[in-house]
């Protein structure tokens, strides 16, 4: 056991060393820096002067070092634009999107749990079908279509909810449901598939046989065991989330980590940009890493392999 | 173990060959719709240039924003209304997908070719190789796609081919995790061995025993993959990075209607469902080829 945790941690600070490496060339992608930083009508003189400033005439690799050095740390640098820590800007905004990741997941596993339990107990029924349907429906919804089509509806016909900002949980509702729906249609599958494996199981047929009630056999000995690979996957998938919190931010106006990279981005201020990948996806990194412990304490066999 | 919970994720299996294979695709509805859809999108892209009623570019400001036929104010003149620049809506919509296909087709042949090979050098190799490919698919599935995507689009400038090109780069983690398991299981199977007895180089075996053979899933693969492409172009030009106007990007569609989505409600709901019925097809298309190629795997 404790070696299995050890070897994933040590490949999960690989991949985080590696993701490091790849946010920091994507600062070098757009060509020569301290000439975009000094602009247009800069001189070569000028560009020079920028280039000693930022520390861009030293080698690529001594730079990254000192980049990741600083990263390590929690010293991304500061904003080209806001001139601020970009540690802070990155400290203020995550927890509009964590919230939003974790209100998207309930509302996935909300969702989705239930109609696997009903999908699996009743196979090939009319909710069998219709909760396939749903989910293939689902897999083709745009989210940023979708999330428009909420906000129609919800926020500007029925005026139920509101449409922007990030000031109440009722600023949440609508991005968690656009942000959420297309992690359940996994969820849903995973679920039925392994209530299906467990229900067919000698001790289910035990418990039933014993005289247990339905609902006490279904959810008491089966999805705890049905859903160990939901945890694994609920884990990624939120890791997903909060990369996809992008699309999901601008639309809303969320102020949070995703709308945060989508104004760096437009704007060009490559130290946020470079810090947000990197958070991102450390924090998944953390996530699959979470996972595969939990899923090992779990479910004993895979300590094994 | 990441890995394989996606592996589970796509429930695929080795591929079964039938001598009903015919006859289960014609008795196959979902997939008889869905290669429906995509023939007919595909045929309205060919055949743009005859079948869109006006210039897809043309632009007419005392034509702005005219709704549908089926709205009151409607007319036959522009079936599906004007946008906001009185471009007529129908013939950006038959030239925006055009678009749409030729990202989801490129960027899922760019994906097929780097995912397999990475897939197949881990699962018939093992061993070292296997954890290098691993290593470097876990690491891509790090990556926020969207957030890579428009990083490396706005800066180093969006077109149609960047678009096609990072989308190619970011999307090959599944093709990659699914030939790598399939590869293994192959890997294993008798007729391997035999090749190997009979002298047959590797890159023979990989490219003649192996490939064939797990063709049916790749192929399944392609699909998802495609679709996922589609709709990543859509998001990416919907948030301004992707498909630079006044090309008809049904995301772009959608983008430039947004102010005006309460009062012409058609401007984004059109190019959306254009996109949601694109996708809903291809991935019909793709569970029923599942369903046909390895009828066992159906969940």
């Amino acid at each position: 056991m404790l070696a299995y945790c050890a070897k994933r941690t040590i490949v999960a600070a690989l991949v985080a060393l590696t993701v490091s490496i790849i946010s920091f060339a994507l600062l070098h992608l757009s060509g020569d820096l301290a000439q975009s930083l000094a602009g247009p009508s800069a001189t070569a003189a000028d560009v020079e002067q920028v280039r000693k400033a930022y520390g861009l005439d030293r080698p690529i690799a001594v730079q990254y070092a000192e980049w990741f050095a600083r990263a390590m740390r929690g010293d991304f640098g500061q904003s080209f634009f806001l001139k601020v820590p970009v540690g802070e800007l990155i400290a203020d905004r995550l927890p509009v999107t964590l919230t939003l990741g974790i209100c998207a997941l309930a509302f996935a596993l909300a969702l989705s749990l239930p109609l696997g339990v009903a999908a699996a107990v009743r196979p090939n029924s009319w909710l069998d079908r219709l909760a396939l349907g749903l989910s293939v429906l689902g897999q083709a919804l745009p989210s940023f279509w979708f999330a428009l089509i909420l906000i129609i509806v919800f926020g500007l016909k029925l005026r139920w909810l509101p449409v922007s900002g990030s000031g109440t949980w009722q600023h949440f509702v609508l991005p968690a449901i656009a942000l959420g729906y297309y992690a359940a249609p996994a969820f849903m599958r995973l679920t039925r598939a392994g209530m299906l494996e467990v229900l067919a199981s000698d001790y289910i047929r035990t418990a039933r046989a014993k005289g247990l009630r339905t609902m006490s056999v279904l959810f008491k000995h089966a999805l705890r065991n049905a859903i160990i690979p939901v945890v694994a996957v609920a884990a990624v998938q939120f890791g997903f989330m909060l990369g996809g919190s992008i699309v999901i931010e601008s639309v809303f106006s969320l102020y949070g980590v995703g709308y945060l990279g989508w104004e760096a981005i437009s704007r060009a201020d490559f130290p946020v940009v470079q810090a947000i990948v990197l958070v991102l996806a450390c924090i998944y990194v953390l996530l699959t890493l979470l996972a595969d412990v939990l899923n090992a304490v779990l479910d004993p066999r895979i300590r094994v392999c | 173990m990441t890995i394989d919970t996606f592996v589970r994720v796509a429930e695929v299996l080795p591929p079964r060959r039938g001598a009903a294979l015919r006859a289960r695709i014609f008795g196959h509805t979902t997939i008889l719709i869905g290669a429906t859809v995509i023939l007919a999108v595909l045929a309205a892209a060919l055949a743009a240039p005859w079948l869109a009623p006006h210039d897809p570019f043309a632009q007419d400001l005392s034509q702005r924003l005219i709704p549908p036929l089926w709205d009151a104010r409607g007319s036959w003149t522009h079936v599906l209304g004007t946008d906001q620049l009185g471009r007529d809506y129908l013939s950006r919509l038959i030239y925006g997908a055009r678009i749409s296909l030729l990202v989801g087709a490129s960027a899922a042949a760019m994906s097929a070719v780097i995912g397999t090979t990475l897939g197949v050098l881990g699962g018939y190799f093992g061993g070292g190789i296997d954890l290098v490919v691993t290593f470097i698919i876990t690491t891509r599935l790090a990556l926020p796609v969207i957030l890579v995507a428009l990083a490396v689009a706005a800066f180093i400038g969006s077109s149609l081919e960047i678009v096609i090109a990072v989308l190619g780069l970011l999307l090959w983690d599944r093709f990659a995790v699914v030939t790598r398991s399939a590869t293994m299981q192959v890997r294993a199977l008798d007729y391997i061995a035999a090749a190997r007895a009979i002298g047959s180089s590797t890159a023979r075996i990989i490219l003649v025993e192996i490939l064939p053979n797990i063709a049916n899933v790749l192929l399944v693969v392609a699909t998802l993959e495609m679709a996922q492409a589609i709709l990543l172009e859509a998001t990416l030009s919907f948030l301004g990075l992707g498909i630079p106007p006044p090309a008809p990007s049904w995301g772009l569609m959608v983008a430039e209607g947004k102010e005006y989505m309460f009062f012409s409600p058609w401007v984004i709901t059109i190019p959306g469902a254009a996109l949601f019925l694109l996708v809903l097809a291809i991935n019909l298309f793709g569970d029923g080829l599942r369903d046909i190629t390895a009828p066992e795997s159906r969940a």
